[in-house]
């Protein structure tokens, strides 16, 4: 139980202080690194909840993939070390006034929160206890059977985001010469191939 | 204090919902990272939805936080295309440059 409380507390007092070095970095790879950071230590919350599938995807989707995609265009677009500018303190007023009060809301709101007892009659997938299935085995079962369709449409998302992604980004350079394979292919020998007779003792 | 129970989940995601907003407000440097401030406010949302099913003993928890991860990747991949094509276009990301449509 102390041993539970220590890790709670470790992994989410890391994870609050990463995700403020995120917002508050003057670098943005200094930001990126905050932001795996977070990450890791919101796996271990994760961990400690007994999703042991959603923190492992947690470290390979948003670490392996998004936080190295970030990387990569903060790399690419040299965006240098910026100062800190005038405007931070210009909406400083506004926007710590406004995240004060949706924070003390939100504490009100989900601080006290309790489960009536007959809510445990509508579970709708109950969890099977871990000595009998691991948690993998157990979301497997649910999400290929009852959401099956929303698995196909988070499929049918990503291709869709995968195609916009290269759309947007892809260009055709007009100042690099590349093989085109049509016009190879249309080419017609009575167009480029000339026979003609040389006499001799002249060229052509 | 040693018992660990849903509303010490529930506090850390707020926070973490809290510092994605401000994220947004308070950033005047440049979109990326608007666009991690996001990241951070959907990772909040997910650990809202783990910490409600492992106390509520239901799975359907994990699953719905399994597709708010697999929106949050589709979304970082397409604003971080439009951030590199608006980048090509422009030569800048600040946030403060990007007034095309005179917002």
């Amino acid at each position: 139980m102390i041993l539970e409380a220590l890790a709670f507390y470790v992994f989410s007092g890391i994870l609050v202080i990463a995700s403020l070095l995120v917002i508050s970095a003057r670098n943005p790879v200094h930001s990126v690194l905050y932001l795996i950071l977070a990450f890791f230590n919101a796996a271990g919350l994760f961990v400690l909840l007994g999703a042991e599938f959603l923190a492992m995807i947690l470290v390979i989707v948003y670490v392996g993939a998004v936080a190295v995609l970030f990387m990569f265009v903060v790399m690419m677009l040299d965006i240098g070390p910026t100062e800190l500018q005038q405007g931070f303190l210009h909406y400083l007023p506004t926007g710590g006034l406004i995240g004060i009060i949706l924070l003390i809301e939100l504490l009100i709101i989900l601080g006290g929160w309790h489960f009536s007892p007959e809510l445990a009659k509508t579970v709708g997938a109950p969890i099977p206890p871990l000595t009998k299935e691991t948690n993998t085995h157990a979301i497997g079962a649910v999400l290929y059977t009852r959401y099956i369709y929303l698995f196909q449409s988070a499929g049918i998302i990503l291709l869709i985001s995968m195609v916009g992604a290269i759309v947007l980004t892809h260009r055709r350079r007009q100042d690099v010469r590349t093989q085109k394979i049509s016009s190879q292919v249309n080419r017609h020998p009575r167009k480029t191939v000339e026979l003609q007779n040389v006499e001799i003792d002249k060229g052509i | 204090m040693f018992e660990i129970g849903l509303s010490n989940y529930l506090s850390v995601a707020a926070i973490l919902f809290t510092l994605g907003i401000l994220g947004i407000f308070l950033n005047r440097k440049n979109v990326i990272i608007i666009l991690m401030s996001v990241e951070l406010m959907l990772l909040a949302i997910n650990i809202n939805l783990v910490a409600f099913s492992s106390f509520l003993n239901d799975l359907t928890g994990q699953i719905f936080a399994l597709l708010v991860l697999t929106v949050a990747a589709a979304e970082a991949a397409i604003g971080l295309a439009i951030l590199v094509v608006f980048f090509r276009n422009k030569g800048t990301i600040a946030v403060k440059d990007i007034n095309l449509m005179k917002g």
